[in-house]
């Protein structure tokens, strides 16, 4: 929490809860990992699941800016106006850790422009294995890996598989035809992260994003208790 | 004046989103017009002495006191580029983010009460300055090497140029980054005896054109 | 005006204004030496009036002054019969060149004169500045050309400021040639075009139906500014693809 006279103002910092009128704002989890491990097909997902439950929005940061917001866009998941982009300046990671300022500029203007809104998912440019949220930008955070990405990833660890609130090894109907071991990355995943929960998905169905969409319900239903 | 707060303002680090903007270097290697360390010398000097000058000197008047509305009406007037103004009103909106709680003062949350959606970024920085007990030499120097020092960042990332060639034009352009701060500041202090028409008004035609070209194309790295 | 200048000293000033009979009379009509004023044909309910360059100039040392005002009910079109060529003068000193603008409410002046050429060792600053009173309509054109062909230009320092009710619409000057501060001629700048202009448009329209910014290829940008106004900016290799491209522009905003 920052000092109250920040409350003041029209921008409130990231971590207050509050929204500068008093309410409170959307839950925020930002969803990284490595390029093409599924991540905008995990938000889509998501989308598709809980927009009849909740308000939500997706803020997209691109490395090259607009692509996956207009992938989001064309699969028609949220209206467009639930949808913001991000451009990076070749930084992904830059944008959601060390200068988080146009993530927030996009997170709160959405609210301002479409909320309220229960929930903002917080999409990164596909970056390597140390890319992880400022805590002053989500609130929880999803890390995507997949099974073709090679076996060895939740093995070798790195802040995104070690300290995400929640892993997700994607992909897993890819694992016979690359040769990788579930068991082995379950067991390596189980080692890095202890309690920290790991979800196993492949998104060929409806149903695939399921675990993750419950685990996302969990955490709204304690930020809003 | 502390000239500590002067580095951690004028660091590079410093979050206020300036790392996601090229001002106006993408659009210029695209157009095959920056090419290399030489080009992007005289790229980042033309620059300095148009918007950089402008800059600089708005953020001088405002560490001197001048009215922030008064200053971003002016700002605007110089800004013909929409993409431009939008640019600046987005990173002085997330430089004010930035500073409030490193340098708290009122005069920062009224700026932010008066622009709710930002205010051109010069101008932002001189208040910001002066919350942070820094003169307006201090924010004329600051805005003159950040329209120099973004370009040449962004220029390493998109031409793989060497980060030492391109540190290097910063050291060269120093003297002159110098000199157009000092012209700034005398500017700045004519601003608070005649109105803003005494800011200086340089104007760079192929970075406005620029950024309306690089705003209307689907894919770049850059936000300007 | 400083007292010491050694060249020539010349004024023009016009002043229109609606004849309430849906035609405009020019109360004011006055020119002396290179800037002689004529009015030619009218078109419609507008006046028009062309600026006669009885030699060339301005050279190092003159001062000229253009007032041209567009009062109420007034349509008043400014032109020029050729273009303006700065030479270099007998003395040192720089020649200046002042164009003041006036547009009532509800009037309109439309200002396209030739091209200004800034021949080698010449050394000018012209300094525009338009006033417009909220509900006043706008057409202006400026064209500056680098030096002669094939030539190396001289010392020019072009103003633009605009005022609309008060509040300024737009402030852009541009310097280069010899002695012009660095970087004029490179990537930022000019990168070697030696032709470069500006139209800006101001209508009320522009308040509920604003015109969207686009490039207009690689050398020109129309953009809405912050106030109910376009301006065009544009860089060009020569005049003859200057003029088309501003032409252009303005047809596509009529």
């Amino acid at each position: 929490m920052h000092l109250d006279h920040l409350h003041d103002g029209p921008s409130a910092v990231g971590a207050d809860a509050r929204r500068p009128d008093g309410t409170r704002r959307a839950l925020r989890i930002g969803l990284g990992g490595p390029v093409g491990s599924g991540k905008t097909a995990t938000v889509a997902a998501l989308c598709r699941a809980l927009r009849d439950e909740v308000a939500l929005g997706v803020v997209t940061n691109d490395i090259y800016t607009r692509e996956d917001a207009a992938f989001l866009l064309r699969e028609a998941v949220l209206p467009p106006e639930r949808i913001a982009a991000v451009e990076t300046g070749a930084c992904p990671h830059t944008a959601i850790r060390d200068d988080i300022s146009a993530n927030l500029e996009a997170v709160e203007d959405l609210e301002d422009d479409t909320g309220p809104l229960d929930l903002v998912l917080v999409e990164s440019g596909g970056d390597n294995l140390t890319a992880t949220f400022s805590k002053g930008l989500v609130d929880a955070q999803i890390f995507v890996i997949d099974v073709a990405g090679g076996d060895d990833i939740p093995r070798k660890g790195g802040p995104g598989v070690t300290t995400a609130d929640l892993l997700v090894v994607n992909k897993t109907d890819l694992a016979p035809y690359v040769g990788s071991d579930l068991a082995r990355m379950a067991a390596d995943a189980k080692a890095q992260r202890a309690q920290l929960p790991v979800v196993f998905q492949s998104l060929r169905t409806e149903a695939g994003v399921t675990a993750v969409a419950d685990w996302v319900r969990a955490r709204l239903a304690a930020w809003t208790a | 004046m502390s000239r500590a707060a002067l580095l951690v303002l004028a660091d590079g680090r410093f979050p206020a989103g300036g790392h996601a903007h090229s001002g106006g270097a993408e659009a210029a290697v695209r157009a095959g017009r920056v090419t290399g360390a030489a080009s992007l010398e005289e790229f980042c000097r033309g620059r300095l002495h148009t918007t950089g000058l402008v800059s600089a000197a708005l953020a001088a008047a405002a560490a001197l006191g001048a009215d922030p509305v008064v200053l971003d009406a002016a700002a605007d007037a110089r800004s013909p580029s929409p993409a431009l103004r939008a640019a600046a009103r987005r990173l002085g909106r997330q430089l004010l983010r930035a500073a409030r709680p490193a340098w708290p003062a009122t005069e920062l949350d009224a700026l932010a009460r008066e622009f709710p959606k930002g205010a051109h970024q010069p101008v932002v920085l001189g208040l910001v300055a002066r919350a942070a007990g820094l003169g307006a030499a201090d924010a004329a120097h600051c805005a003159a090497y950040e329209c120099v020092g973004g370009p040449a960042t962004a220029t390493v990332r998109l031409l793989s140029l060497d980060p030492f060639e391109a540190t290097a034009v910063l050291a060269r352009l120093a003297s002159e980054v110098d000199r157009v701060a000092d012209q700034a500041v005398r500017a700045a202090h004519r601003v608070l005896d005649q109105g803003a028409d005494a800011l200086p008004a340089a104007s760079a035609p192929l970075l406005e054109i620029g950024a309306e070209a690089h705003a209307a194309w689907p894919v770049r790295l850059f936000a300007s | 005006m400083d007292g010491v200048s050694t060249g020539v000293r010349a004024a023009a000033r016009i002043v229109a204004r609606g004849d309430g009979r849906g035609g405009t009379s020019l109360p004011v009509l006055e020119g002396e030496g290179p800037l002689a004023v004529r009015r030619t044909r009218a078109s419609g309910d507008e006046a028009r009036v062309l600026l006669v360059g009885a030699m060339s100039g301005p050279l190092g040392g003159d001062r000229f002054t253009v007032e041209a005002k567009a009062a109420d009910g007034a349509r008043l079109r400014l032109g020029s019969s050729a273009a303006t060529i700065a030479l270099p003068g007998q003395t040192k000193e720089e020649a200046r060149y002042e164009v003041r603008l006036d547009v009532a409410a509800g009037a309109e002046l439309h200002w396209l004169p030739e091209q200004l050429i800034s021949a080698r060792g010449s050394e000018l600053t012209v300094t525009t500045r338009i006033r417009l009173a909220s509900g006043a309509r706008l057409v202006y054109r400026e064209e500056q050309v680098l030096g002669r062909f094939g030539e190396e230009p001289g010392r020019l320092t072009s103003r633009l400021a605009v005022r609309l009710d008060g509040r300024p619409l737009l402030d852009q000057e541009l310097s280069c040639g010899p002695g012009a501060p660095g970087g004029w001629d490179g990537p930022a700048v000019l990168a070697g075009h030696r032709a470069l202009g500006q139209l800006l448009v101001v209508r009320p329209e522009f308040v509920d139906a604003p015109v969207a910014a686009r490039p207009l290829g690689e050398c020109a940008a129309l953009c809405p500014l912050a106030g109910p106004a376009v301006l065009v900016t544009a860089v060009a290799p020569d005049a003859l693809r200057l003029r088309h491209v501003l032409d252009g522009a303005l047809r596509d905003l009529s």
